[in-house]
């Protein structure tokens, strides 16, 4: 009897089986066992994407609009996206050669990997962080390299982290400010001292602003827009967060013309397009959704500002987040780990809260909060994360 | 508007403590600014939004448009504040356009409001002309949908 699966070895290459399973996916099958949970634990809005841009797409799909568009994607999304950049975050990009709308930021970002990292090449990133960092780099071969960021910090990255971490096989410096999971952003005077480091070791910065239109208490920063930057930026922004689009899956990249030539290499052949029906919509969200993203953004502000009092009152200490819709807590007061509190706290309250360790072995003592969902779930979960925090301060002392 | 009167106007039921949180401001000034805004008369009172529809009522309610002259003195506030005093008045407005003053009002039955239409505002002194249309069906009432959205299930945990 040859052949039985179990003695055979794998169909799936060494490479992959050595990338580990997501931290989230795992917390989401146990949440999922669950009825009438009570989940901060949603990396997305709650918020229905605007009527005007919906209609958009149903508009677009009542004339037809069912079939490819240029790999690049439809010229005319590419010029609004080249108008708001320079607008909003002061940087120039030609819409022919160095925008390319891609299937959300995800996609993005894994071109954007795959053309500038390869084998023998780190990548410098910033811990706690976005889930597929480190998986993302490790597909196109190149080597992952964390930097730890704590509270003395206020989770933000300092140029002089950055200067410690850098080996000569530095290429890249990945940053994601506003940061998921820690709400943190960096100030315009941080960029520009990493701005001056990047160019003087002649490294590439890729930048996810995803969050960046969810900044709630100063201007929004692009490093794209530091002097020497632009042409050493890829600049990755999108649709999912600013105007709850998350599944129209659509986002893009802006880089200089050879970078982005390399994406668009990736990008014809595996993916072709970002979906029509999207683009319309995207198109719509930047000409006439101003004030969708105000209004959301000053929800996002308010639920910001009560989840930070009432938690800090609760005693899970945690920073005003700057940006994004996390909060970030302390919650290893207790004895016990972030990920034995997560579900403790599922277990007894029904409340689910990813464990800060999905984020990076740094996030460790922490757990994220997401307020991407109604004042009243919020005021629920703070009651219930209340009544737990109270059972365990005696057993704490 | 003021984030207050935002906040109020969303969910008047709001408690002062939470507003402190959400607008980060200490809970006597959230209170003294919302005693502030009663006394001034800019908020005029605290209402449920009720979709009339879902109770069996049996009322109705229409919208009228009405012509009036003018008077010397006072313009249309005087015939305007004539017609607001009656209780089946809900609300009304003074208009641009092909007539003066728009008026909401709510009766027992068709016959309720027709009545009132001819014999109590038709004979008003100024009064020119009236039109009444009767409301079928409340869509949306005060910024809030009186049906129900489909709600679609975010995943309970995403990145
Ligand atoms: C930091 C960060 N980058 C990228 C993404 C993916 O976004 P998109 O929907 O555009 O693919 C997310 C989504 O949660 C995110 O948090």
């Amino acid at each position: 009897m040859s052949g039985s699966r179990s003695a055979r070895k794998s169909f799936v290459t060494p490479h992959m089986r050595n990338i580990p399973r997501s931290g989230i996916r795992d917390f989401f099958e146990i949440v999922s066992t669950r009825k009438d949970v009570i989940s901060l634990s949603i990396g997305e809005p709650d918020f229905v994407t605007p009527w005007h841009i919906r209609e958009a797409s149903m508009d677009a799909l009542d004339h037809g609009a069912t079939a490819y568009t240029a790999n690049h994607g439809l010229l005319e999304l590419r010029q609004a996206i080249a108008g708001y950049i320079a607008a909003g975050f002061g940087a120039t990009y030609d819409p022919r050669t160095e925008i390319l709308i891609t299937v959300g930021v995800s996609e993005a970002l894994d071109l954007a990997i795959r053309a500038v990292a390869g084998p023998g090449d780190d990548v410098l990133y910033h811990e706690p962080c976005y889930v597929s960092y480190a998986p993302v780099i490790r597909f196109a071969g190149a080597n992952p390299v964390p930097m730890t960021t704590g509270v003395d910090s206020q989770f933000r990255l300092t140029a002089g982290m950055i200067e410690s971490a850098i080996t000569p096989n530095t290429r890249v410096l990945l940053l994601n400010f506003p940061s998921n999971p820690t709400g943190a952003v960096l100030p315009r005077s941080e960029l520009e001292a990493i701005a001056r480091l990047v160019v003087k070791h002649d490294l590439l910065v890729i930048s996810d602003e995803i969050y960046i239109e969810l900044t709630y208490d100063g201007p929004m920063n692009s490093i794209a827009s530091c002097p020497g930057m632009r042409d050493r930026t890829i600049l990755l922004n999108g649709f999912s967060k600013t105007w709850a689009m998350t599944g129209f899956r659509v986002g893009f990249a802006c880089a200089p013309p050879e970078v982005l030539e390399a994406m668009m290499k990736i990008h014809q052949y595996t993916m072709l397009c970002a979906p029509i029906l999207s683009q319309k919509a995207a198109l719509e969200a930047l000409r006439n959704g101003d004030p969708d993203k105000a209004h959301m953004r000053s929800v996002y502000a308010q639920r910001r500002n009560f989840i930070h009092g009432r938690l800090n009152e609760i005693g899970l200490p945690c920073l005003l987040p700057e940006g994004a819709f996390y909060v970030f807590p302390f919650v290893g007061g207790f004895g016990l780990t972030a990920r034995e509190f997560s579900l403790r706290l599922l277990d007894e309250e029904n409340v689910a809260c990813v464990p800060g360790t999905a984020f990076g072995a740094c996030g460790e003592g922490f757990m994220r909060c997401s307020y991407a969902t109604d004042l009243d779930n919020i005021k629920e979960a703070m009651r219930r994360l209340e009544r737990f925090v109270g059972r365990l301060r005696p057993a704490a002392t | 508007m003021d984030e207050l009167l935002k906040l109020l106007r969303q969910n008047a039921l709001e408690s002062p403590e939470n507003l402190a949180r959400l607008l980060n401001q200490p809970v006597e000034e959230i209170r003294a600014r919302i005693a502030r805004y009663e006394a001034d008369g800019i908020i005029r009172g605290y209402q449920a939004i009720v979709n009339e529809d879902r109770l069996d009522l049996n009322r109705v309610r229409a919208v009228i448009e009405i012509k009036v002259t003018p008077e010397r003195e006072g313009g249309f506030d005087k015939v305007a504040n004539r017609i607001s005093r009656f209780p089946e008045v809900e609300s009304m407005f003074l208009m641009s356009g092909g007539y003066d003053l728009l008026v909401f009002v709510r009766g027992q039955t068709l016959q309720d409001v027709a009545g009132f239409v001819s014999e109590r505002l038709a004979t008003i002194h100024g009064v020119v002309s009236t039109a009444t249309h009767f409301m079928l069906k409340t869509y949306k009432d005060q910024g809030v949908l009186m049906f129900t959205e489909p709600t679609h299930e975010r995943i309970q945990v995403s990145p």
